[in-house]
């Protein structure tokens, strides 16, 4: 059951967020990319940190076993201590920018891997503040109290203005998109229901859709669908395959999140980068990050897919 | 409604980890590790010889490869005392052909119960790590401290006398550690853990009774985690463990080392149609140049002395 009396404004139907209309892949006008690229294509690592002992959420427990579970914890630990420059390295080699979805006590715990991310001109957005801290159960003032720390922390840090945003573990509230339009964050990762970006319907202000995946997340394919390393590979490039081929049509976006504590060890680091080099060996890819998809929609793209959504709906 | 203030204070939120176990640090920035020999790569293998009792509780939780069925069950008990009884001759006999020099951690229940294994690593003078007294006898926040004390005399005791060694080493059974744990293990000599699953090459932790050190050991790597916990094939485990060191050892040089460890448990690997996947993953790990197989006590010693 939701907790409906932590939110001011539930959603009118519990049974469907309406957080956007439906829009048939079908029958969209054409979506173009800079210099006539098929695929917007964006790397988004998460980097995270997870408490030991965490606030207890009344929602959500943080760890699977009795506190300190060690084994969880250091496991993610990894990520940066390891990970991280593991995973940047093979970046840096085939020239892709991060999108770095941040829990943003990180500036705080580590500014060593934020000035590592900011020396390479990486677009930094939010992830929450832990990612053991989550947002069920919060009142307004709370959630929005977790956005402001966010912007001011991440523009104190890196001197840039937060674009995107991903709830902190995937924790929502009902009133999550609004907030995030009346904070003038450009796009949000949160939903998966499309390969293109998409409006957001929020309150006040616009608000879009940036495809991120779940289905090509690192976490979701090694801990949640248990495959494989050499596996993850073929999946990406069958991925990148099928989303270039159908961008010859109208522009389709692929992400890659991921996490460094999961894609940063070593029997994995390998499998990533085959699928990195194949993606980038391809003509007509724009190797872009999330803000950059954001703006360009925005400025090209925003007002006719309205238009489109607008008029599909009026039948 | 809302969250209690408390949700959003965040009183550790500053520079360096949230716990006082260890120093924030990241692998990169470390002084550089060598080698004896100009080895590249310490490999470390470690044997783990468990005990499974039929009457394994539920709580706090089982650990993994435990007990399934209602009381009792006879499937997954014998299932894992096949280990103990076929799996491990076939595992020691593919070590001593590749010549790779384990450590071969004991609940110490199996060293009880089956004195005839303690002697067959004693005789070979292979390292004895200390795994608790068995997979039923968990350490874990909640647990009293005397109870974990005793478990943790028990272990040490029993393994210490049988073998003649320090044993120097531990292992929680599944990793599970209560706030204690690392305290009364370094008051009782324990020199390395293998519990934390956070690095490539050791790091000091602080105890009460001063440093210990945290020793990485396989998790995500290991033949019971890729195919009993993932369920994949044992083609999938040899390829992943060739992947792992083939990015571990292009990582290292003769300036600075590097390891790669594996934990092998026998109720797994030690089965007919897995142990021709643990002879191809070995003879992968040792197929590259520079790589040193030592126990974890030997490649301590090492990092201490740089």
């Amino acid at each position: 059951m939701p907790d409906v009396a932590a939110n001011s404004e539930p959603f009118s139907d519990p049974s469907d967020p309406g957080l956007y209309d439906y829009w048939p892949y079908e029958g969209r006008p054409k979506l173009t990319w800079p210099n006539g690229a098929k695929v917007a294509f964006w790397v988004a690592p998460n980097i995270e940190f997870y408490e030991l002992q965490p606030e207890p959420n009344p929602t959500r427990k943080a760890w699977p076993r009795p506190e300190p579970d060690v084994l969880s914890y250091s496991l993610r630990d990894y990520g940066n201590r390891v990970g991280t420059k593991r995973m940047m390295d093979v970046m840096d080699r085939y020239k892709v920018r991060g999108s770095v979805s941040l829990n943003v006590a990180v500036c705080d715990h580590h500014p060593e891997l934020i000035e590592a991310c900011v020396e390479r001109d990486w677009e930094i957005f939010s992830h929450g503040i832990y990612n053991t801290h989550y947002s069920y159960g919060m009142d307004e003032a709370q959630e929005r109290a977790i956005i402001e720390d966010s912007l001011e922390a991440v523009e104190r840090h890196t001197g840039q203005r937060i674009a995107g945003w991903l709830a902190p573990a995937l924790t929502h509230t009902e009133r999550t998109m609004d907030l995030l339009a009346e904070y003038g964050i450009l796009y949000t990762c949160d939903l998966f229901c499309d390969d293109q970006p998409q409006p957001v319907n929020v309150r006040n202000g616009r608000l879009i859709s940036v495809p991120y995946s779940l289905e090509m997340n690192d976490i979701i394919v090694y801990n949640v669908n248990q495959q494989p390393p050499r596996r993850y590979a073929e999946m990406l490039k069958a991925n990148f395959d099928q989303l270039y081929e159908e961008g010859a049509e109208s522009g389709t976006v692929m992400c890659i999140p991921l996490h460094p504590y999961a894609v940063g060890r070593p029997h994995r680091i390998d499998a990533f980068e085959e699928a990195l080099e194949y993606i980038t060996g391809h003509d007509d890819v724009w190797v872009t990050t999330g803000r950059e998809i954001a703006e360009y929609y925005y400025d090209h793209h925003y007002d006719a897919a309205a238009a489109s959504i607008a008029a599909a709906n009026r039948r | 409604m809302a969250l209690p203030d408390s949700y959003m204070r965040f009183s550790h939120r500053e520079y360096g980890m949230d716990q006082h176990r260890y120093e924030w640090s990241m692998l990169h920035e470390r002084p550089k590790v060598q080698w004896p020999d100009g080895a590249r790569v310490a490999l470390w293998v470690n044997v783990a010889l468990e005990f499974f009792p039929l009457d394994q509780p539920a709580s706090p939780f089982k650990a993994p490869g435990g007990m399934v069925t209602p009381y009792p069950d006879l499937r997954h008990y014998t299932l894992r005392d096949y280990g103990n009884r076929i799996g491990v001759f076939r595992v020691f006999r593919l070590l001593e052909e590749l010549g790779i020099e384990p450590s071969v951690s004991f609940n110490s229940k199996v060293a009880q119960r089956y004195p005839q294994l303690m002697d067959e690593v004693t005789r070979r003078n292979w390292e004895v790590m200390a795994n608790g007294v068995d997979m039923g006898k968990l350490h874990y926040g909640g647990l009293d401290i005397a109870d974990e004390a005793a478990q943790i005399d028990e272990s040490l005791g029993v393994l210490r006398e049988m073998s003649g060694q320090r044993v120097t080493g531990w292992l929680s059974p599944a990793r599970s550690e209560s706030m204690h744990t690392l305290d009364l293990l370094a008051e009782r000599g324990v020199e390395y853990v293998g519990d934390w699953y956070n690095d490539d090459m050791p790091y000091p932790l602080t105890t009460t009774s001063g440093t210990i050190h945290a020793m990485p050991m396989s998790h995500e790597l290991d033949d019971q985690t890729i195919q009993l916990q993932y369920q994949q094939s044992e083609t999938s485990f040899a390829e992943q463990v060739e992947d792992a060191m083939t990015a571990v050892h292009r990582e290292s040089s003769t300036a600075d080392g590097r390891i790669l460890s594996l934990v092998i448990h026998p109720w797994m690997s030690g089965q007919p149609h897995r142990i021709q996947a643990l002879r191809r993953a070995l003879s992968s790990l040792i197929a590259h140049e520079g790589v040193w197989t030592a126990p974890g006590s030997r490649i301590l010693e090492a990092f201490k002395s740089g």
